[in-house]
């Protein structure tokens, strides 16, 4: 920590090795969003209850609105950003169009990425496991119907070719 | 000109079809930005101080404080707006910042910009209001008391209507069965996931360009030109990508645009304002609570005889939009029946409480839960099924409805309620549930509803839409027009319909996002019109240019005009297909023979009217219709509702995108039962005591119900290859047919929205049943 009370931290964002001066109150949203411009994780409450702000952290999904910029010192972050080339992603962003799961898409990023973090846990989750792991992610467009649907279908592509 | 749509609805090639959403991959792949993603340099950040009573006087604003925090470069009140402070909706009564007093709590007082949001909200702090505080109103029933305060006009009532048809009394004594209850319904937060916000951006010449999540681009122009003064002709209003509206980014944005533009006009700098949750749910617009006592008679064969109803609404502090959700709520409020002796009065009462306004359904959803309910205890009363019931009283072609409108044509409510019925086994689980003990019982339940399609006799001077095509060199087609895309797929409808009327491919058509220096006023994204009015504004420019092609293109084929096809990209001879050439080599060559290829299109609205004082006349120039049926199961040992399924047949007219359509029923729904049974905004002396979303519950994904939705498409020859309108009729008929299972499965019913788990409980117990 220097004089101001900005320490330094060091992690990896989307494969990249960064080091960055954060105050210890921001949060790992505000870093991301307002500091380096990485804007796929969007703030719809600040506090936890809407998961738009979904990020990777070590591979798991968090609230990164719920996670202060010091803690991810030495970490791993992921965003969509960082998931283009990735083949859960690139299933996914096929089901999710075909099947007409995106509305306004304020929260299609922090879907796909529970979603991507399911897919890797799970080869072939049921509907009920895909309704568990998308229950923090409220979507107020869809009625989730669509979103369920594409990720089973993405879950049964990715089977298919491995 | 007739022959050309009826040869297109003969043989559609893009409409009608399940087209991806122009949208989606942008939004997938994390690149869709939305306001807060937009930055521009030098920008300020905005804020707003806002009232912490109900009802006050203000005494003095002290902002020396704020002013002198270092970051803090403007901190506005009330007598620093340029122009105008008053924020123009239906009525002016409310003003951009309040002067003198508070008449909610929430409501805009003084402004920040500063270098950053976290300064800006420093700065508030320090902003020191004295204020004096009053008595508040909080409930419509004392404010229409004589001893209550007077905060709205003189008596407090904002607006009331009335619609008078034969006479209810005589209809009563024809009466074998009267049944008469009270409805009581909550607010509903829009929940939106993307709260408001604008970014305003001075430029030159004295001019002002406002990006923004809103949905209706001309009444942002408006306002922003009231408060700041500048003429509309230098205020541009561009639409970013929007996460969600619902109704609450109708009216809403016009106030935090206005805020935003007289912080950037006094700083001359871009701002930045986006609302944070709290604020939002606190200061933003919601679905009215209502008071529904609705008396109903019947013949003991089903038909209905009389229907009298009188609807109450908490407006809140300001009109806002409370003048046309109580003319929707009380044209709609018999429901989709014939009956003969009708009498509806209708309140919006002045609280002191945030100014409710618009959400999906308008006025409607209450009275819908009001006269569902009714029509289940008239069947349980005379023994007859909801279904049987339903279909003697429905509408159909030649009917009148409640204001004495025949309807002419596209009536396809009946066909709804058959196949709801047969697609959910209504009438096998409707048995074999009766039957059920235990603790789990479950239950089907049905509600029908009917909605007037745009914004009808009472938005008549609003109601036209403009387009504005070109088509380019190389063939392909740019299309603006200025309703908005706020995640119903708009766009994607939009292009659809300008491909088929022009034949080209649909990859080749590009919709841009509304802009208001581009295209004229085409009045809100509101009503279900985002399709209809856009769509036939969108078809007259592709004729008038299809027209002028055709002419080159006739040359060059060596026929007449009338004789040509357009289609997939192609144009040809109808006598002689696969002897034609592509659509581009005929514009390449009208381009060089100097046609011009882009043209502006119009659409009225057709006729309407309304006589305030009978309330009879054309209210609006089309329906939709809908059915929806919900099966539950309640545990009658906690209270707790799972809805099972919901089927939902819609009559639109024809769907233009069977996949984006099913979308919004399925969206609708979701929100619907939401409605029903857990979004509760808890209220008390004024304040809101759960603003956020964790204690505010909407559906989550393990909410979600099986969900089977089917479309009777009964075309409109008015509308855009005979669709009518979809996004409101989804939400509609859901809260009341949840509520009709529930009632189903329990054998006791609940009479107010929403029927929370606890609700359910107490109403089991207090009906003595289940000991
Ligand atoms: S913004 Fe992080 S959960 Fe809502
Ligand atoms: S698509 Fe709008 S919130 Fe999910």
């Amino acid at each position: 920590m220097n004089e101001t009370g900005n320490l330094k931290i060091k992690f990896t964002l989307n494969g990249k090795p960064i080091e960055y001066m954060v105050k210890p109150n921001w949060t790992l949203l505000d870093l991301l969003r307002k500091e380096l411009s990485v804007l796929s994780p969007k703030e719809g409450c600040s506090r936890g209850d809407c998961g738009a702000c979904t990020v990777l952290l070590n591979g798991k999904p968090v609230n990164s609105c719920l996670v202060l910029a010091p803690q991810i010192d030495g970490k791993e972050i992921v965003t969509v950003e960082g998931l283009i080339e990735d083949k859960e992603f690139k299933a996914l962003k096929e089901t999710f169009i075909e099947k007409g799961a995106v509305q306004c898409g304020f929260c299609t990023p922090g879907i796909i990425v529970s979603a991507v973090a399911l897919l890797r846990e799970k080869g072939n989750p049921t509907v009920q496991d895909i309704e568990e792991a998308l229950e923090g992610n409220l979507c107020r467009c869809t009625g989730y119907i669509r979103i369920i649907e594409a990720v089973k279908q993405a879950a049964e592509k990715l089977q298919k070719t491995s | 000109m007739e022959k050309e749509i009826v040869t297109l609805k003969e043989k559609l090639n893009v409409v009608g079809k399940p087209k991806r959403r122009v949208d989606a991959k942008e939004k997938v792949i994390g690149k869709a930005l939305y306001v807060d993603d937009l930055r521009f340099p030098g920008m300020l950040y905005g804020k707003v101080k806002r009232s912490i009573y109900p009802r006050a006087r203000i005494r003095v604003i002290d902002t020396s404080k704020a002013k002198a925090l270092k970051g803090v470069v403007a901190v506005l009140t009330a007598k620093d707006i340029p122009g105008k402070n008053m924020v123009p909706i239906i009525v002016e009564d409310m003003p951009l910042l309040a002067e003198r007093e508070v008449r909610y709590i929430g409501e805009a007082l003084a402004l920040v910009a500063a270098s950053s949001k976290r300064t800006a909200e420093e700065a508030l702090k320090l902003i020191k209001v004295d204020y004096e505080p009053l008595t508040p109103v909080t409930s419509p029933i004392d404010a229409l008391k004589n001893t209550s305060p007077k905060i709205y006009g003189e008596n407090n009532i904002v607006i009331s209507y009335k619609l008078r048809k034969g006479d209810v009394e005589s209809g009563f004594r024809e009466a074998d069965v009267i049944i008469e209850r009270e409805y009581r319904t909550g607010y509903q937060e829009h929940v939106y996931l993307e709260p408001q916000g604008i970014i305003a951006v001075p430029g030159p010449n004295g001019s002002m360009v406002i990006y923004g999540s809103l949905q209706c681009p001309h009444y942002v122009q408006k306002a922003v030109s009231y408060v700041t003064g500048i003429g509309m002709n230098k205020v541009r209003v561009v639409q970013v990508e929007t996460g969600g509206g619902f109704g609450g980014k109708e009216d809403v944005p016009s106030w935090v645009a206005g805020y935003t533009a007289v912080l950037a006009y006094r700083t001359n700098k871009p701002v930045k304002l986006i609302y944070d949750r709290e604020e939002d749910i606190l200061s933003t617009s919601k679905r009215h609570p209502a008071i529904i006592k609705y008396r109903t008679g019947a013949k003991k064969t089903g038909e209905l005889t009389a229907v009298e109803v009188k609807y109450i609404l908490d407006a809140g502090a300001y009109a806002t939009l409370s003048i046309p959700v109580l003319w929707r709520g009380t044209v709609h409020a018999v429901g989709p029946y014939k009956c003969p002796n009708i009498k509806v009065d209708s309140l919006a009462v002045a609280t002191n409480k945030v100014p409710c306004g618009a959400f999906r359904g308008f006025g409607t959803p209450q009275v819908i839960f009001a006269h569902e309910s009714q029509m289940d205890l008239l069947a349980e009363e005379i023994g007859m099924d909801p279904i049987d019931l339903r279909l003697k009283n429905a509408l159909e072609e030649g009917d009148q409805t409640a204001t004495g409108q025949v309807l002419r044509e596209s009536v396809g409510l009946k066909e709804t309620i058959r196949r709801a019925a047969e697609l959910s086994n209504w009438h096998r689980k409707r048995r074999e549930y009766s039957l059920l003990k235990g603790v789990k019982r479950r239950g089907i339940g049905i509600s029908t509803v009917f909605y007037g399609v745009s914004l009808g006799a009472a938005g008549k001077h609003l109601d036209k839409a403009a387009s504005l095509v070109h088509v380019f060199p190389d063939g392909s087609v740019v299309v603006f027009q200025s309703l908005t895309e706020i995640g119903q797929g708009q766009r994607t409808v939009i292009a659809q319909i300008a491909s088929e009327s022009l034949g080209v491919k649909f990859e080749d058509v590009y919709v841009q996002q509304a802009d208001t220096s581009i295209v004229p006023d085409s009045g809100p994204t509101v009503a279900s019109r985002g399709t209809l009015m856009p769509g036939m504004a969108v078809i007259d420019a592709c004729k008038r240019i299809k027209k002028r092609l055709a002419a080159v293109a006739a040359e060059m084929l060596n026929t007449t005009p009338e004789n040509l096809v357009f289609e997939n990209g192609e144009v040809y001879n109808v006598y002689k297909p696969g002897k034609g050439m592509l659509f581009k080599e005929v514009v390449k060559e009208a381009y060089n023979r100097r046609v011009n290829l882009g043209a502006e299109g119009w659409f009225e609205a057709p006729f309407t009217s309304f006589n305030p004082e009978t309330g009879q006349g054309e209210p609006y120039f089309v329906y939709s219709y809908a059915t929806h049926i919900a099966e539950v199961e309640v545990d009658v040992e906690t209270g707790k509702v799972d809805v099972l399924k919901v089927t939902a047949v819609h009559d639109s007219g024809k769907i233009i995108n069977p996949a984006t359509a099913s979308g919004q029923v399925e969206g609708g729904i979701l929100q619907g039962l939401g409605y029903a049974l857990m979004e509760e905004l808890q209220e008390k002396d004024g304040y809101i005591l759960n603003p956020n979303l964790t204690d505010y519950l909407i559906p989550t994904s393990m909410d979600a119900p099986e969900i089977e939705v089917s479309f009777v498409e009964a075309r409109y020859s008015k509308g855009p290859f005979g669709a009518k309108g979809i996004g409101e009729p989804s939400i509609m008929p859901t809260a009341a047919a949840i509520l009709n299972a529930v009632s189903h499965a329990i054998g006791v019913r609940v009479f107010s929205l929403p029927a929370t788990p606890e609700k359910i409980y107490w109403t089991i117990k207090g009906s003595g049943r289940y000991t």
